[in-house]
């Protein structure tokens, strides 16, 4: 134990992608599942060990090959990369045993051990993300999660999912190829890329040359911005989530845009944030804009949807404006509601698509029309369906109500009632779309066509019972979510300027 | 002449930005989706420039000490561009064996014939 526990960091990321290697090796999907499953199992308690270190005794630092930074790259845990890392891993972790049958009834067989390899690399890359010091080997990192999810994208098997994986693949790259110009732009100005030394070194006398800092956080933030599917860079979003299989969209929407996500906030508060004032700069200002923009336009749009599937999409990219408004707002209650957000939005969604995912495995099919009275026939998997749709309108007992009382403090802190109102209202939309599906599925008589229809097998149902009550659980105790989010925003927002 | 100045110090990035905007518009205004691909990895080329050149110092020699000599080329930016170019390479890669499924599933690869086609069914 005592010759592993210094070296967390590298294991984090070092064992899914050997996992990887070793799952596309084997060839078949049981024993590459076996592997991924037991991969996804081992997570959780790395990044559990680390944040447990982190919250008694501040950020660890691990030199890769002994090399100091900033010459060599540094790995670097803080309370906001263990709280990170944890949820990554504990979503995959959760998540993981739906996937055998899921994936065994949607992705043909001689490909299932490709899945999880790439599932795996995935993996490796978003974790790396999260842990990584350096603003280029996180660009490394981001390219390693984002190709392999263009892979998982296209095993759907609709050929629409070919379409949306290559649509992914472009906007992703321009995403990605931005994130590397505006690295480029600071290497340029301070040469460096450790995050931390680029921030020391964005000290007051660059001053006079911050169209170059400005040029550069704009490259990021957008780069990035496309990345998390920030209105209206979400356009990839929707058909990806809709026609890749139904576990990966479960996995990508808790995880993907949430790691992109973290990337923002530590470019914003770690780097630019230390290095020039914050304040000064009009990009809180766009970002809460576009964050307000997408909890509206995105949620009427998920009104008028027809599939389930989509319409959780468009959901995903309004959630994600509450995400973004809580970093725009950029106080410790606003930062801490978009924190917590993160957590509680993957937990839910989660639960949905997995519930997308299990409807899909009994009838083939999520089209809202088809799914009228389902509740009738997998009462276990629409009442776990109902709880984080309640959670997704926020009611007060649910996580979701949590991160927007803490959004609704932030805005109040700030004196801005505007926002305020505007929380609520979208609110509303969203009990709108989730109201009309609730409706088909409790409500309405089923149809001949879902007669035969059941609950899932139990390896589908526990994960999404576990999401479910995770939902409820957070609504009610919020120790682990909002406490460890504040520490994590005290933290980010004492090094501003 | 300051302005002879300018041009001389800073022509290196006017080639980047124009390889970078002419790559994003090929991508941004072309159906085809291998010109896409192909303004895709000119915009990801414009990136290699932006990071290689600045590392190059006019008598600078390989960063090998050596009594002999003084001034020393930045080794680090090609380092990065090598693994960039692994990265863009993937990439292209990736996107043109999506663009064979594409063809085999739809039989063609004008984005627009696509979208009518998916409409029909």
């Amino acid at each position: 134990m005592n010759a592993v526990w210094p070296h967390l960091p590298i294991l984090q990321v070092v064992v899914p992608l050997i996992g990887a290697v070793l799952a596309g090796f084997l060839r078949r999907a049981g024993p590459a599942f076996a592997v991924a499953l037991a991969v996804s199992w081992l997570m959780p308690l790395i990044a559990g060990a680390m944040l447990w270190q982190v919250l008694a005794s501040g950020p660890i630092s691990y030199h890769i090959g002994s090399w100091p930074p900033p010459w060599g790259i540094e790995y670097r845990v803080d309370v906001l990369g263990g709280f990170m890392l944890l949820l990554v891993s504990t979503v995959g972790a959760v998540i993981m045993p739906f996937a055998r049958r899921s994936v065994a009834f949607e992705v043909e067989d001689g490909q299932q051990a490709w899945f999880y390899c790439m599932y795996l690399l995935c993996l490796t890359g978003l974790l790396g993300i999260v842990t990584t010091g350096d603003a280029f080997n996180a660009f490394v990192f981001l390219e390693v999660s984002s190709l392999s999810t263009y892979v998982l994208v296209a095993l759907g098997r609709d050929r629409r999912a070919l379409l949306a994986a290559f649509q992914y693949l472009i906007m992703g790259t321009i995403g990605a190829t931005f994130y590397i110009i505006g690295v480029g732009l600071l290497y340029l100005l301070t040469g460096s890329l450790n995050m931390a030394d680029i921030a020391a070194r964005l000290g007051p006398e660059w001053a006079g040359h911050s169209r170059a800092i400005v040029a550069a956080l704009a490259f990021i933030t957008v780069g990035v911005s496309l990345k998390l599917a920030l209105f209206p860079l979400h356009a990839w979003l929707p058909n990806a989530y809709a026609y890749a299989p139904s576990w990966v969209t479960a996995f990508l929407s808790a995880t993907a845009t949430k790691v992109a996500i973290y990337l923002l906030v530590r470019f914003f508060f770690s780097i630019f944030g230390v290095a020039i004032d914050f304040r000064e700069l009009p990009v809180t200002d766009i970002v809460i804009a576009l964050s307000i923009a997408a909890m509206f336009v995105a949620s009427v749009i998920a009104v008028f949807q027809t599939d389930l599937k989509r319409m959780l999409a468009y959901s995903s990219v309004a959630q994600i404006g509450y995400i973004t408004l809580g970093i725009g707002l950029a106080n410790q209650a606003g930062l801490t509601g978009g924190l917590v957000h993160i957590v509680n939005h993957a937990l839910m969604k989660a639960a949905l698509f997995l519930a997308a995912g299990a409807i899909f495995f009994r009838i083939g099919t999520v089209r809202l029309s088809d799914l009228a009275g389902i509740g009738r026939k997998m009462p276990l998997t629409m009442t776990a369906f109902t709880v984080a749709c309640f959670g997704l309108v926020g009611t007060p007992g649910t996580s979701g109500f949590i991160s927007k009382w803490f959004l609704v403090l932030g805005a109040l802190d700030k004196g801005w009632w505007v926002p305020v109102f505007l929380i609520v209202g979208s609110s509303l939309i969203a009990l709108v779309y989730v109201g009309r599906v609730l409706e088909v599925v409790w409500l309405r008589e089923p149809s001949a066509a879902i007669a035969n229809a059941s609950d899932p097998p139990l390896s589908m149902l526990l994960p999404l019972v576990v999401l479910a009550a995770a939902t409820i659980y957070f609504g009610l105790d919020t120790q682990w979510t909002a406490g460890i989010a504040g520490t994590a925003v005290k933290n980010l927002l004492g090094g501003l300027r | 002449m300051p302005t002879l100045a300018i041009v001389t110090d800073h022509y290196h990035y006017a080639i980047t930005i124009f390889l970078m905007m002419a790559g994003l518009y090929i991508v941004v205004a072309r159906g085809n989706m291998v010109k896409k691909l192909v303004g895709l990895s000119i915009f990801q080329t414009s990136v290699y420039l932006l990071y290689v050149e600045p590392g190059k110092i006019i008598g600078g020699t390989a960063p090998i000490i050596d009594p002999s000599f003084t001034v020393y080329s930045n080794p680090l930016p090609h380092v990065l561009m090598l693994t960039a170019i692994v990265v863009g390479m993937a990439t292209l890669a990736l996107g043109l064996a999506l663009v064979v499924r594409i063809n085999e599933a739809y039989g063609t690869i004008e984005e627009d014939e696509i979208f009518e086609r998916d409409r029909e069914t």
